[in-house]
């Protein structure tokens, strides 16, 4: 794994509250995330896993509250950060290959050196030979390697995972299980929603679950934790 | 990184994946042909009435094939969410606009150029002597047609039955570019062609107002 270059953040949500025409997706939710901590959000379809992710990526603009990061010496800008984003559809471009779809966003995002950067990524995800490959010719595994490749691409120091094990085979779910173990391990601050227990969500260091768009429960520790998984999975 | 060389970066793909696939180009080239041949089939024009009614035939034919090219525009973006990457990675959202609006427009301005000559020869219209005024109204219209078509691609994208919502809500919005380029290239077709300088003035105006009300209003248009 490439050497960290970012300094750790964590969120903050204060009384965010989410509505679409008249359905409430969120309500009042406040939650305070450490930097480095690894968060799994569980609960049934339409509790509002997804809109709290897209909203912590400032994809979706919240009706009520704001979202904050903070950095070691407190509070930063809100564009100083930019979270990294994994989503189930890939986010990359089918009639480009790997390496020109990474090196598209990692132009628009102003890494430095992109070509390095994109040879060292595409390394890391075991796609190096297949750079030279349109993304519509790759497996569902291969093109949520690509997605990965692209939400490392500007080091985040946040890194979001919305249900990114969906339609991947037990081989690609333990490919980004591992992914994902190595991102944590590297001090980043994860926020990942999953349905029910997995490889996946045993990396994860404190569950929460939501239920109609608000905080049902929320623990760092084994049995509960572990519960919230499973409910959310029934 | 700045506005332009988001864009730039942007308009590279976008060239770049039209060129590998030519689905829009191919598909507007042929619409308009085809508009182009039946019109001349249905009717015989005498070379007067080619000069009077060739130039409404041609700006709607355009009108419409342009319709069905900015259909995809940000259709595409949605088939791998590719547009929330784009968000996430750019830092003014009028750079996505910016590079759509130019692809479009050199789409747009290619095919264009592409037909003018089977247009020429099939209504007997003279093009040649003033080929550098319709170059002029081909470019103006098409940046209208492209940025107006544009911002209402992003707004239909969004919406149901949006393969019919896009034709709905341009083809009226832009009739006065239709209204003001035919009159312009009507007047550059007479025997003695002339430069209607109120239509061009009148469609340099409309691609600044509405490149100005996208620049203002467009990251709205990227919600969800």
């Amino acid at each position: 794994m490439t050497p960290p270059a970012f300094s750790p953040a964590g969120l903050r949500f204060e009384n965010i509250d989410k509505r679409y025409g008249g359905l409430l997706a969120l309500r009042s939710v406040s939650l305070a995330i450490a930097p480095g901590e690894c968060v799994v959000f569980a609960g049934r379809n339409g509790s509002g896993k997804t809109t709290l992710l897209r909203i912590a990526a400032r994809l979706v603009r919240p009706s009520r509250g704001s979202v904050s990061f903070s950095g070691k010496t407190g509070d930063v800008e809100e564009d100083a950060i930019r979270p990294g984003f994994v989503a189930h559809a890939t986010m990359v471009y089918d009639e480009l290959t790997a390496e020109e779809n990474l090196l598209l966003f990692a132009r628009l995002q102003d890494v430095e050196k992109p070509e390095n950067r994109v040879d060292a990524l595409l390394k890391e995800v075991g796609l190096s030979e297949r750079r030279a490959s349109l993304v519509r010719t790759f497996s569902r595994g291969m093109r949520q390697r690509v997605a990965i490749a692209r939400a490392l691409l500007h080091e985040p120091a946040v890194l979001l995972f919305d249900e990114p094990a969906t339609g991947l085979d037990p081989q690609g779910v333990a490919w980004l299980a591992e992914a994902i173990r190595r991102l944590r391990d590297s001090g980043r601050t994860i926020l990942m929603s999953l349905h029910g227990e997995s490889e996946i969500s045993s990396l994860g260091t404190r569950a929460i679950r939501l239920d109609a768009g608000s905080i049902a429960a929320d623990t760092r520790t084994g049995s509960t934790f572990r519960s919230i998984l499973t409910f959310a999975d029934a | 990184m700045s506005l332009l060389s988001n864009a730039a970066v942007l308009l590279g793909k976008e060239l770049r994946t039209e060129f590998r696939s030519r689905e829009l180009l191919t598909t507007t080239v042929v619409f308009i042909l085809i508009v182009i041949v039946l019109f001349s089939f249905t009717f015989d024009p005498t070379s007067d009435e080619s000069r009077r009614f060739a130039p409404g035939l041609l700006w709607l034919a355009f009108l419409f094939a342009s319709s069905l090219m900015l259909q995809p525009c940000f259709l595409r973006e949605q088939h791998n969410d590719t547009l929330s990457a784009l968000r996430l990675s750019v830092s003014d959202p009028f750079a996505i606009f910016l590079a759509k609006v130019a692809a479009n427009t050199l789409f747009l301005l290619l095919t264009e150029l592409l037909l003018l000559p089977i247009f020429a020869v099939m209504y007997n219209v003279p093009v040649i002597r003033v080929m550098h005024w319709l170059l002029l109204v081909f470019a103006l219209a098409s940046l209208g047609i492209s940025t107006a078509g544009t911002a209402l691609s992003a707004i239909s994208a969004q919406a149901r039955m949006r393969e019919l919502m896009l034709p709905l809500l341009m083809l009226p919005l832009l009739t006065p570019i239709l209204v003001a380029s035919t009159e312009v290239t009507k007047r550059l077709f007479e025997r003695e062609p002339s430069v209607q300088w109120t239509g061009i003035g009148f469609l340099a105006v409309f691609d600044v107002v509405f490149l100005t009300a996208l620049w203002l209003f467009g990251e709205y248009l990227l919600e969800e």
